[in-house]
């Protein structure tokens, strides 16, 4: 009896614990995510007031979180100041297009090393790993350099071409494909498959999780970076979205209504994608941050 | 990784193309267009770049062999050395921004209801772009009506004190640690936060039930369990943050900033950009990019040195 009574308890404080637990987890978390929220809320709100208003004591302290004025102009003036669309169309095309260009090239060399017999081949893979540890502060001179020789200096080419061949989805892909089973890849062998066949049609389509992973960090890598497009781009059409709107920043220094306009505009298309596909970027992470 | 050798045992009659050869070519037909970016963009500009550092070069006249020169004139630039300073008081947001990764992630694992919608929250300021966020981060850090500066006044208020917060981003002792609790709230809960769940969903159930038959409690737990057990990741996160932490600097200091107050947020990146890409001293840049790189190495090394035995591998 005894006995019985001293278990009871015992799950009851457990329980109890357990609700305690998750209490503490949750306030926590809260508070996290507030702290993670307010500062685009604040981003939000100034983008609605009028100009001359950002700030007065005469207000009670919560019209400066919650937007009461809405005042629209803002917008219209930021995507009139600059080609705001123009950048919009700038960095799709060069996100796009390094995509393409890192996956696919990125693919095929790591179908090579991860699959192919080849003189040199393991020469050559560690000689792509040793520049995986150059900082890429090193190569980025010569390449400008060379890209000034070239006269490339100014366009899409010396945005999308530097970005697209980097050792790091090389070596991604291939320690994935070395996990593939080689049984498949015999038997289409015996039955006459080509490399490319096998490639197209046994690798690739058992490798989309890998590259879903390689094309949204490339994807956002590139739509991301500012220094690299800073650096080669000067024409204004020619920016890409962060260029853009730092170039903007550089002619509103203190139109502090206009630039949280702008950065909104700026960051509301990512914010939808991201909230629909962010479960990919979770996978992704967990694949890189094991295998890396 | 398996080596295949392919030996035919009986001798035959030798075809034009053996198969070993067309595997060859085959190999080089996949690798050649990453192959030639990859020797045009990354490996070439290496060595280049090694050149380069030993020639005077401003992009107009012709380029000059100068020996150490760059080198020499770089050790003697107090300036070089109070940027890598710079470089490496930013880096303090690396412990800050772990433990605060490692706490929600752990807040995370509790088998809650809304984990998918805390996640989301916490990714985004990863996913939104560096400008955007570094452009709302001078607004809050503006002096006289950023919301770090109003909280302050207010809660100056509430205590009848008159308090008055610094000139953040203006003043140089308060310009660094700016640009830390920025970059804390910027990452904690990117990608160092998904790695540490990923790493706490990993560790075995049975060693807590081991553990909680010893009569541990849960700072036992975590410390002899969770700790040991996620230290790799740990370790991970740390180099990988390190690494970058030696280059990183550039967006928010030019967004915010532009390396001020009286260079106090000028990194090692941000000094060579100036060298190479404002004054166009191309051979001077490459000596800092390479000793940029000399760092890194050496702090590799040491890190497989020192570090490489404190963490736990199963």
């Amino acid at each position: 009896m005894d006995h019985e009574v001293n278990v009871e308890t015992l799950k009851r404080a457990a329980r109890i614990k357990m609700v305690v637990q998750k209490l503490v987890a949750y306030t926590f978390l809260t508070a996290g995510a507030a702290a993670m929220v307010a500062p685009f809320l604040w981003m939000v709100t100034t983008s609605l007031k009028e100009p001359g208003s950002i700030f007065s004591y005469q207000r009670p302290w919560w019209e400066d979180w919650i937007p009461i004025q809405f005042y629209w102009k803002n917008y219209v003036l930021a995507w009139k100041a600059v080609p705001f669309a123009r950048f919009y169309i700038n960095s799709i095309f060069v996100s796009i297009c390094v995509t393409l260009g890192q996956v696919v090239t990125s693919a095929m060399a790591a179908y090579a090393f991860a699959r192919l017999n080849f003189p040199g081949r393991d020469k050559l893979f560690f000689a792509y790993l040793a520049t995986m540890m150059v900082p890429g502060a090193v190569t980025m001179i010569p390449v400008f350099i060379l890209l000034r020789m070239l006269g490339w200096i100014d366009t899409y080419k010396a945005v999308i071409f530097p970005g697209i061949f980097t050792a790091y989805g090389t070596f991604l892909l291939r320690q994935f494909f070395l996990t593939l089973p080689k049984e498949l890849e015999d038997a289409a062998k015996i039955d006459g498959c080509s490399y490319f066949g096998i490639f197209w049609k046994i690798i690739l389509p058992l490798s989309k999780p890998a590259l879903a992973t390689l094309t949204t960090f490339t994807f956002m890598g590139s739509w991301l970076n500012f220094m690299w497009p800073l650096i080669v781009l000067n024409t204004h059409n020619k920016f890409t979205l962060p260029v853009g709107l730092a170039y903007f920043q550089s002619l509103h220094f203190t139109d502090w209504t206009q630039l949280m306009a702008g950065s909104l505009m700026m960051i509301l298309p990512i914010l939808i994608v991201f909230i629909f596909t962010q479960r990919y970027f979770v996978e992704g992470i967990k694949l890189t941050g094991i295998k890396g | 990784m398996q080596m295949m050798q392919t030996q035919s045992p009986t001798q035959h009659k030798k075809p034009f193309i053996t198969s070993a050869m067309a595997e060859t070519l085959a190999a080089y037909g996949f690798l050649a267009p990453n192959l030639i970016g990859f020797l045009v963009f990354t490996s070439l500009p290496v060595f280049a770049s090694f050149v380069l550092s030993f020639v005077s070069w401003d992009l107009l006249s012709p380029p000059q062999l100068v020996g150490f020169t760059n080198f020499i004139k770089l050790f003697k630039d107090p300036l070089f050395w109070k940027f890598c300073w710079n470089t490496i008081y930013l880096m303090g947001s690396i412990p800050l921004s772990m433990a605060g990764s490692l706490l929600l992630a752990l807040a995370l694992n509790q088998k809650l209801k809304g984990i998918v919608f805390f996640r989301t929250v916490y990714f985004l300021p990863t996913i939104c772009s560096g400008v955007a966020i570094y452009m709302l981060w001078r607004l809050l850090y503006n002096a006289d009506f950023g919301l770090f500066n109003l909280t302050i006044a207010k809660i100056g208020e509430i205590f009848h004190i008159p308090l008055k917060g610094p000139n953040w981003l203006t003043d140089e002792t308060w310009a660094k640690p700016a640009l830390i609790i920025m970059s804390v709230w910027q990452t904690v809960g990117g990608y160092n936060m998904i790695l540490y769940l990923a790493a706490l969903q990993g560790v075995p159930r049975d060693l807590y039930e081991a553990a909680e038959i010893d009569g541990a409690s849960a700072w036992h737990k975590f410390w002899h369990v969770t700790w040991p057990q996620i230290s790799p990741t740990t370790f991970f996160i740390a180099t990988m943050s390190i690494i970058g932490g030696f280059q990183a600097g550039f967006d928010p200091a030019f967004i915010m900033t532009g390396g001020g107050p009286n260079g106090s947020t000028t990194t090692i990146i941000y000094y060579l950009f100036n060298h190479a890409f404002q004054w166009h001293q191309m051979g001077y840049a490459a000596a800092i990019a390479w000793l940029l790189f000399l760092i890194i190495f050496l702090f590799t090394v040491f890190k497989w040195k020192i570090f490489g035995k404190a963490v736990y591998y199963y």
